[in-house]
């Protein structure tokens, strides 16, 4: 919204005050300001009244004209004019040789032959509104050569509010109330507005209106007639036009200056057409064609104002085109009402048409509005047009009034929600100022909220604070920190875990973090062959794409690794994220929060890439829990998981995830030539597991033995059958086995294992190694793992 | 017997100067010096000799030997010295020049920035919640002042899913469990509820460079006793100055938001330009940052503690934006691209 300096100073003398830091304070104190500041008038200089004396014909152009122009100088002076309504006698606006005009500067120069000294100027080029469909027409009685700033009110400084900042603020809608804030931040009076005094009226007869509705709280209405101008003076179109709204004729013009200033909206209606005004829904969908020319689908829900059953106007949105004022209208019905502002704005959504009406209803005007709005209206037609004449007595239906808010609060209740000391005084003046009513007693506050501010805004004692302090102005706070007693902080262990994992797999294995979204890609998906799985949908996604909520992060995933071949022969990608799994009793979702990684390699075998991210998840574990994995394999539901090697990872003996290879059918799709494997681990069934503390074993000092078997191991014989034949011993001095060769040939697959005796006591003697050997060995036969 | 101790003395110089190799010298040394060697055979032939004679002899022997012990010694540490200087002379210069393959891994930028201000607040005695995605009405709207109908619904295009739940729109949906989860430690034991809480916020737009559907903020609060907007403002300015590694201004204007009152926009001074007005702060000097406020009595209500008793602050931060003012990414959609080109840049958490 636009805001006009000269129309708020009507309300509040500045004489003396920097206005351009008044406007940077309100920004401060009120509502955010545009940064550009508007100097309207400040590139104009040079232009005076001319008369124009007289008119000829250019003898080398069929467009231009040769004038000579009177400026109140002792010659006339010639002008070549290019504008179609030149006429003699006519008084223009005339830039003098010499004058400026935003970037231009005027100078002697000849057109089509002839010498001009000077320019007739449209409006548009002053600047003053966007006609320029030829050289203003002045009609004011004023002696030629006279500055047209001395004429308008061109000069001006307009500043643009952002109207999200005035979404809670109904009372800013208009200059009026704007000014008021500006009052308050002057330090200065409130001008009290000139109304027309409407109880004059009462002896006439009311106009036939009815309430039939509840969304409609008042509504107001007099009937005026003997209307003779028809254009607004300058003034008021400049102010309208630097204000962002153009010039219709004199009653339109009104009813939207009344509206910028007091951010009531108004509406006139043709008296022919609404002599028995009704506001009221209907119980069945109907067109109706409003004033811009548009057929509109109005539903149920939608509030009419109408005449009898017809029609005539959307409440606080439109006007209709049949009951708009028109050229032989002699007497009209001027309407200024408040609506529910939920209604409005439901209606409004409906529609798809938001108007400066709607949108300031939807803000929840104050009611108590109307019937000033309406004498204020009546004062400036009346000032404008003075054969006006009223012809009703202002009818009024005032069905809801908003409760009056008075609220209590003391000293220390300020003192302490704003951890300074503001005075007394101050809060008494700054409320004052704002328009409350305030009573001290001791540092007791009884405040009554004003009008403007109680029909939503300002309901709670917290509200007086902002009040308060943001006149007071947050720059001038003294900022101090808090006295909260100290207590340590317990971090959350799926948080810790997260970080944790997220350090070792960028830093010990060198993945590189991504982030995907929460949704399974379609499109992605499909070009890999994914099928996605059915799960919860977005209930309101405007693109299909996007619409179910993934189950699991890897098909995201996989479509990360396909974004990244050719990114380098072997990476790996991890994310921490959310999946939907399914739903609970109560049919809510049930989120998880995954770990979910991805190994790409072109060099590796795929059992080496497998282990490597086996290994990965084995560190995790061993890391963060002092833990073992352990392993069963499972079978794959998913289509783009490869049926082989498809593992549960079990941590404490809990399934916490995941391990397993692409797809050949999708690995194709995304590299013919590259491994794929993955893995997914449910973070917090993984932050549930205990974390085992380290148990320190001193070093022994005496040797330790190793004994290394070969044996066959026989098809679909894994090693942790092995390992459960020893460790079921529970052999004190077997410290550790591992790994340390293996060997294949088309008949066997081989291993040797290394044993590490060790003990803290004694030196071990070979023979009781070999009976503890002996006795793994002969259990080993058994399971027909034989030695090679 | 004189010559022959002459002839052995010359015989061992003269070998010991053709040895090239410390295994030769070894040779030599029980050539002469061992039990079967010449300086040992010399001392057996004595017994012909009279006292006298083998007594002088004897002398002259002990002296041959040790003239050979300490030579073959010298000649030993002689080419020790030789090897370690042909191995130092074998060493080839490395050109240390060339480029470090420096590929490694990387964490997302917003993880890194999102560290950097967890460790800022938690070094002041704040928490860190974790909270969920998936969320009711309740917890994103109703139970943080903003019922239904509200026109603050409105402002942000909210993601529902089918069974009414919905993609938490701002992370304020963490809010109330927040309060419920500290309130009764700080009631009962005067312990403050400090409180930030990251997470990923969903809102139903189009994307382009500078909007995305799915991004990163933080909140934080504090409630206790006595919290007030000058806490307020020093929280946020100590933060901020923690964030941006330098004395930032900050200025607070009026703004609306439903869970506060009253509510602040945070603007802070420009890093680029100092203040003076550039492009990247529209020509006013200030950037706005974060909205803040005091929490609004009815959401401390909603989360079971007195709002005459207490007050608090609450404020958010957009990861997101910080995270591309900070390493000055300029189209939003890099983040979730899972492109390795821009991600793998992200290699260090420098705070």
């Amino acid at each position: 919204m636009f805001l006009s300096m000269n129309w708020i100073s009507d309300f509040v003398d500045f004489t003396g005050l920097d206005k351009v830091a008044l406007i940077h304070q309100f920004s401060l104190s009120t509502a955010e300001v545009e940064n550009e500041i508007f100097y309207k008038g400040s590139d104009l200089s040079g232009v005076v009244v001319a008369e124009i004396k007289s008119v000829e014909n250019h003898p080398e152009s069929k467009k231009l004209h040769l004038l000579k122009v009177d400026i109140g100088e002792p010659e006339l002076i010639d002008v070549v004019c290019g504008a179609p309504n030149v006429r003699v006698g006519m008084k223009t606006a005339f830039a003098k040789v010499g004058a400026k005009l935003g970037e231009i500067e005027i100078a002697p120069r000849p057109l089509a032959g002839a010498m001009s000294y000077g320019m007739c100027c449209s409006e548009a080029e002053l600047g003053i509104s966007d006609d320029h469909s030829g050289i203003m027409d002045i009609t004011e009685d004023v002696a030629n050569g006279t500055d047209i700033k001395e004429l308008y009110a061109v000069d001006d400084i307009v500043f643009e509010v952002d109207n999200k900042s005035l979404t809670n603020r109904p009372d800013l809608w208009g200059h009026y109330g704007i000014a008021r804030e500006f009052a308050a931040l002057a330090g200065r009076e409130l001008k009290p507005l000139a109304v027309e005094d409407l109880a004059a009226y009462d002896a006439l007869q009311k106009v036939d209106m009815k309430i039939e509705d509840p969304l409609c709280q008042r509504y107001a209405c007099l009937q005026v007639e003997n209307i003779t101008r028809n254009i607004s003076p300058m003034n008021m179109l400049i102010r309208l036009y630097y204000c962002g709204m153009r010039g219709i004729n004199f009653l339109a013009d009104l009813t939207n200056y009344l509206m910028l200033e007091m951010g009531q909206p108004m509406h006139a209606f043709d008296s022919r057409k609404v002599g028995k005004i009704r506001i009221k829904r209907f119980d069945k969908p109907f067109t109706f064609q409003t004033l811009d020319g548009v057929e509109r689908n109005i539903d149920e829900n939608t509030l009419m104002i109408c005449n009898d059953n017809t029609p005539v106007a959307i409440a606080g949105i439109m006007g209709g085109l049949d009951s708009e004022i028109v050229e032989d209208t002699t007497t009209l019905t001027l309407e200024s009402a408040t609506f529910d502002a939920a209604s409005i704005r439901k209606s409004t959504v409906r529609l798809a048409h938001r108007t400066d009406a709607s949108m300031r209803y939807e803000k929840s005007l104050d009611p108590e509005m109307c019937d000033t709005a309406i004498a204020r209206f009546l004062y400036l037609l009346k000032k404008y047009d003075s054969g006006v004449k009223v012809v009703s007595a202002l009818t009024d239906e005032y069905a809801f009034r908003y409760e009056t808010v008075e609220l209590r609060f003391d000293k220390a209740f300020v003192d302490r929600y704003t951890g300074i000391e503001i005075s007394n005084d101050t809060i008494v003046n700054t409320l004052t100022s704002l328009g409350f009513k305030v009573e001290l007693s001791g540092d007791v506050f009884d405040v009554v909220v004003p009008s403007w501010r109680a029909t939503k805004d300002v309901t709670i004692n917290a509200d007086i604070i902002e009040e308060i302090t943001r006149i007071y102005g947050y720059d001038n706070f003294d900022v101090h920190t808090t006295r909260s007693p100290l207590y340590p902080v317990r971090p959350d262990t799926v948080k810790t875990d997260e970080d944790k994992i997220k350090d070792i797999l960028v830093k010990r294995y060198d993945l590189h973090e991504v982030h995907s979204y929460v949704w399974a890609y379609y499109d992605e998906l499909k070009a890999l062959g994914i099928e996605v799985e059915p799960n919860i949908k977005l209930a309101n996604a405007t693109n299909p794409n996007i619409e179910t909520i993934r189950k699991s992060m890897i098909p995201t995933q996989l479509c990360q690794v396909k974004t990244n071949v050719g990114y380098a022969p072997d990476f790996g990608i991890f994310e921490v994220g959310r999946v939907v799994t399914g739903m609970d009793d109560n049919n809510l979702c049930v989120e998880k929060k995954m770990l979910a990684v991805s190994l790409y390699s072109k060099t590796a075998e795929v059992k080496e890439l497998y282990f490597k991210l086996r290994d990965i998840l084995a560190v995790l574990a061993d890391d963060l829990k002092h833990k073992s994995l352990s392993f069963e394999a499972s079978e794959p539901k998913q289509g783009y998981i490869h049926p082989v090697n498809c593992n549960t990872v079990l941590l404490d003996g809990k399934a916490i995830g995941t391990i397993g290879i692409v797809h050949p059918e999708v690995g194709k799709k995304i590299d013919k030539k590259a491994n794929i494997v993955f893995a997914e681990i449910d973070m917090q069934a993984f932050a549930d597991v205990k974390n085992a503390s380290i148990i320190y074993e001193e070093p022994s000092k005496y040797p330790p033995m190793d004994y290394d078997i070969s044996v066959v191991v026989p098809a679909g014989v894994m090693f942790s059958d092995l390992a459960e034949t020893w460790n079921k011993k529970n052999i004190g001095i077997l410290k550790s086995t591992k790994i340390v060769d293996t060997y294949d040939t088309d008949k066997f697959h081989s291993v040797t294992i290394r044993f590490e005796f060790s003990s803290n006591e004694r030196t071990l003697s070979s023979a009781e190694v070999q009976e503890i050997m002996d006795d793994i060995i002969a259990d080993l036969k058994q399971s027909n793992v034989t030695l090679r | 017997m004189d010559n022959k101790i002459d002839l052995l003395k010359q015989e061992i110089k003269t070998k010991l100067e053709q040895t090239g190799s410390l295994g030769d010298l070894d040779k030599i040394r029980v050539e002469f010096l061992g039990k079967k060697g010449s300086i040992t055979a010399l001392l057996k032939g004595m017994k012909d000799l009279t006292n006298e004679e083998r007594k002088s002899f004897g002398a002259e022997v002990n002296k041959l030997k040790g003239y050979a012990a300490q030579r073959i010694e010298e000649r030993v540490a002689e080419l020790k010295q030789k090897e370690i200087e042909a191995e130092i002379a074998a060493m080839p210069q490395f050109d240390i020049t060339t480029p470090a393959p420096l590929e490694r891994g990387s964490y997302h930028p917003i993880t890194l920035v999102q560290h950097q201000c967890e460790s800022i607040f938690e070094s002041m005695g704040f928490t860190v919640e974790d909270y969920p995605e998936v969320v009711t009405d309740y917890e994103c709207f109703e139970s943080v002042n903003i019922p239904k109908h509200h026109p603050a619904r409105d402002m942000q295009d909210t993601y529902y899913l089918e069974n009414g739940q919905l993609l938490k729109s701002q992370t304020s949906a963490a809010q109330n469990a927040i309060l419920r989860k500290y309130g009764k430690r700080m009631m009962e034991n005067g312990v403050p509820i400090k409180a930030i809480f990251p997470g990923r916020c969903f809102r139903n737009e189009a994307t382009d460079a500078s909007h995305e559907n799915t991004f990163f903020q933080m909140e934080g609060m504090m409630v206790d006793k006595d919290i007030s907007i000058s806490n307020l403002i020093f929280f946020m300015k100590t933060m901020l100055s923690e964030v941006f590694q330098r004395d930032v201004k900050v200025r607070l204007r009026p703004g609306f938001f439903p869970f506060v009152e009253p509510g602040f926009e945070l603007d802070i001074n420009c890093e680029i330009c100092g203040g003076s007005g550039c492009s990247s702060c529209k020509h006013s000097g200030w950037l706005e940052l974060c909205p803040c406020g005091m929490i609004h009595p009815n959401v401390l209500r909603e989360g079971g503690i007195d709002p005459d008793k207490y007050t608090g602050f609450a404020f958010g931060l957009g990861l997101t934006r910080l995270a591309m003012m900070k390493y000055k990414v300029k189209d939003i959609r890099d983040l979730n691209s899972g492109n390795l080109k821009s991600l793998s840049q992200f290699t260090d958490d420098e705070a």
